[in-house]
């Protein structure tokens, strides 16, 4: 286990819902970056999960801006505390909607630009705070308030769209498995440049299933091979902590979505395609990881 | 010094002068002169500033937004489909009380496509809480851009600054200008509320909305002290460096029977008009108004007057946006014309004649309905 601190960056009186696994990450992200750390957070669960003016649940500064606007905030932050001489963090932390959807454009640019910043996204896979519509990051088969019927295509590929942007270092990490996911922030944030993390959130009230079972999701997400733990840092990847088995040995896919609500229209060729894909997914990352690309 | 430049070129002088930390800005015609000349102040060492050349003005805004609430001194510019791409940044910045300065070249949106001057861009994004000051030569771009600073930064405005210039009427026409030595003219920027890592708290968190509607009334009474915060630079200013202005500029009002009234680069073309109509023995005067938000007091001056408005700009189904802001607020029933859309010349001739046929309480469209 790392030393994860005792100092609590978000307190007990937040408005998440139970089990939220959001804030269970933004609990970490915190902690890891520590008070010299200023959050900017787009429309997302997090702008209601801090709580309420005049009150909030934060004990870092957070800065609430517009859904598309996150990476681009971040820029100009980042640039004014360099030119006061300040290293103070600065850290999206964005849903997927706001990530691979509306906020793609800033955030491609903040990446280019080289930014000195820490992007996070913690995706749901849905837009949560609007009531569980459809993103770019919903997978396939699974029902939303606007996909009635099943979503009919993939997920985008938001971590290969940022690999090709080159950044310092980028990782997944998932709410399952806090201390990768300490660690992997710990990491970004002591290298300048920017950094982007993908965090899987399993969202309860969005997936459909109980509150308690929350950790439970987020390792069956990993143990089936639907969502990897790895690391890119220049260039180089590496597959770390649960994922380094689910390498070789998985739980079929069909384990994960059946205890999900939100796949109870997935028909048999959803399923399979699902399978695939995973399957395909993970040669593609082992053979990268071994380094034969 | 004086130098011969363009509005654009005074723009970007005056940002120089006055020395933010952060520029961040997107390309558009007719205001990328600004930002190049900019880029090269910067690259040059002439000014030491940050320049982030951001990928959309959705994002110069945003990123101006977060430099800002750092506490910096930031700048950018834009112009049309760039400004309204910004909409919502604008509202965000004012209601965030942000003091960002920002120069807009004034231009038609498309379709059809068209670069030239029209104030149908900023007159759309008038309800979004930014100081809004029109600028009819090149020295008084360099001068309102500088002063622009200042005020917005004031603790009893902070709010942010729009300095609009016509398109290429102004932002490419060459006129000779003086930079000054400022001095201490514009105090070090000094943000209460900008983001301090030892005293944290929630920036922008959900608001309920009796909260909600007292932020809303603490900007209408910041845009109300603006007045006196403009009024009181601008007489420094003159003070100082020996130029004058107003929330309006006036010319030969105090006998006038007919008054006529624009903004912009039409503000001098008035003048002249005043004066050929005042041969032929019409009493005309006329008012310029320089700062649109907040809105001149105008009504003691128009009230039992003929008055003609013309305007670069229009609200689809309604009317002129000038002269209907002066209808509802000075008690006159003004001759509305509609002139100079998208770039359409419009002459002091013009104007002398929009004058000679005017009739009150209605509205004409110069070179559409003749
Ligand atoms: C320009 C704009 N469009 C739409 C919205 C409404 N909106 C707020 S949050 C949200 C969804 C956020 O989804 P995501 O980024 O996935 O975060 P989550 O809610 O799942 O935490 C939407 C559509 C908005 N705030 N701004
Ligand atoms: S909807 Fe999901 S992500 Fe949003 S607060 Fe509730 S559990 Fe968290």
């Amino acid at each position: 286990m790392a030393e994860i601190p005792e100092e609590e960056y978000i307190l007990k009186t937040t408005s998440a819902c139970a089990g939220c696994s959001a804030s269970l990450i933004l609990r970490y992200v915190t902690k890891a970056a520590g008070p010299d750390t200023v959050l900017v957070v787009p429309a997302c669960c997090t702008s209601v999960i801090q709580g309420i003016y005049p009150d909030t649940a934060m004990n870092i500064p957070v800065y609430n801006v517009a859904f598309a606007s996150a990476a681009a905030v971040a820029s100009g932050m980042s640039e004014a505390f360099r030119a006061e001489g300040k290293d103070t963090n600065v850290i999206c932390f964005a849903g997927d909607g706001g990530t691979v959807d509306i906020g793609i454009q800033a955030l491609s640019g903040a990446l280019e630009r080289g930014t000195d910043f820490l992007y996070i996204c913690y995706d749901n896979e849905a837009y949560s705070n609007t009531g569980m519509q459809r993103s770019g990051a919903t997978p396939l088969g699974a029902r939303t308030t606007t996909t009635p019927a099943g979503k009919t295509e993939f997920r985008k590929d938001l971590d290969a769209i940022i690999a090709a942007h080159n950044p310092v270092y980028m990782a997944t990490a998932c709410s399952a498995y806090p201390d990768d996911l300490y660690k992997k922030i710990k990491k970004a944030l002591s290298v300048p440049g920017p950094k982007f993390m993908h965090v899987l959130a399993p969202c309860p009230p969005g997936w459909r299933y109980p509150s308690d079972k929350t950790i439970d999701m987020g390792k069956l997400a990993v143990k089936s091979g639907m969502w990897v733990l790895y690391e890119r840092e220049n260039g180089k990847l590496s597959i770390t902590g649960a994922s380094k088995a689910a390498m070789v040995k998985r739980i079929p896919v069909l384990d994960y979505i059946k205890v999900q609500g939100r796949f109870k229209t997935a028909t048999e060729e959803d399923i399979e395609a699902l399978q695939k894909s995973v399957d395909l997914g993970i040669e593609k990352l082992k053979k990268e990881a071994e380094g034969i690309c | 010094m004086l130098t011969i430049a363009t509005g654009n070129k005074a723009v970007a002088t005056a940002v120089r002068d006055a020395k933010p930390k952060v520029v961040a800005a997107y390309p558009i015609t007719p205001q990328t002169e600004i930002v190049e000349n900019i880029a090269d102040f910067v690259s040059s060492g002439e000014l030491d500033s940050r320049y982030i050349p951001v990928e959309s003005e959705h994002s110069s805004m945003a990123a101006c937004m977060g430099s800002s609430i750092a506490g910096v001194r930031t700048f950018t510019a834009t112009s049309s489909h760039g400004l309204v791409y910004m909409c919502e940044m604008l509202h965000m910045v004012a209601a965030a009380r942000l003091p960002i300065v920002m120069a807009n070249a004034n231009r038609a949106l498309g379709p059809g496509w068209n670069v030239w001057a029209e104030h149908s861009d900023s007159l759309s994004m008038r309800d979004t809480g930014w100081l809004q000051v029109y600028v009819s030569t090149v020295q008084e771009a360099y001068d309102a851009t500088l002063m622009a600073f200042r005020i917005a930064e004031d603790n009893d405005v902070l709010l942010p600054v729009m300095v609009n210039l016509d398109g290429f009427l102004l932002t490419h026409i060459m006129q000779g200008f003086e930079t000054v030595e400022l001095g201490d003219f514009i105090p070090e920027t000094d943000l209460p509320h900008k983001i301090d890592v030892n005293n944290p708290g929630g920036y922008g968190t959900l608001t309920p909305p009796n909260e909600h509607f007292k932020f809303r009334w603490d900007i209408e009474r910041a845009l109300r002290d603006s007045v006196r915060i403009i009024e009181e630079t601008e007489s420094e200013f003159e003070k100082r460096f020996g130029r004058k202005y107003g929330m309006t500029e006036d010319y030969r009002t105090e006998d006038a029977v007919v008054i006529i009234v624009s903004m912009g680069t039409l503000g001098k073309e008035m003048e002249v008009a005043v004066d050929s109509l005042r041969e032929e023995g019409i009493k005309a005067g006329s008012v310029r108004i320089r700062w649109y938000r907040p809105f001149p007091d105008l009504k003691s001056r128009l009230e039992g007057r003929d008055i003609v408005v013309i305007d670069r700009d229009y609200s689809f189904g309604f009317g002129g946006i000038v002269a209907n802001e002066i209808r509802a607020k000075c008690n006159v029933k003004p001759y509305s014309v509609i002139a100079g859309l998208g770039g359409q010349e419009v002459t002091y001739d013009d104007i002398a004649e929009f004058v000679r046929d005017r009739k009150a309480d209605s509205e004409f469209w110069f070179g559409v309905n003749e």
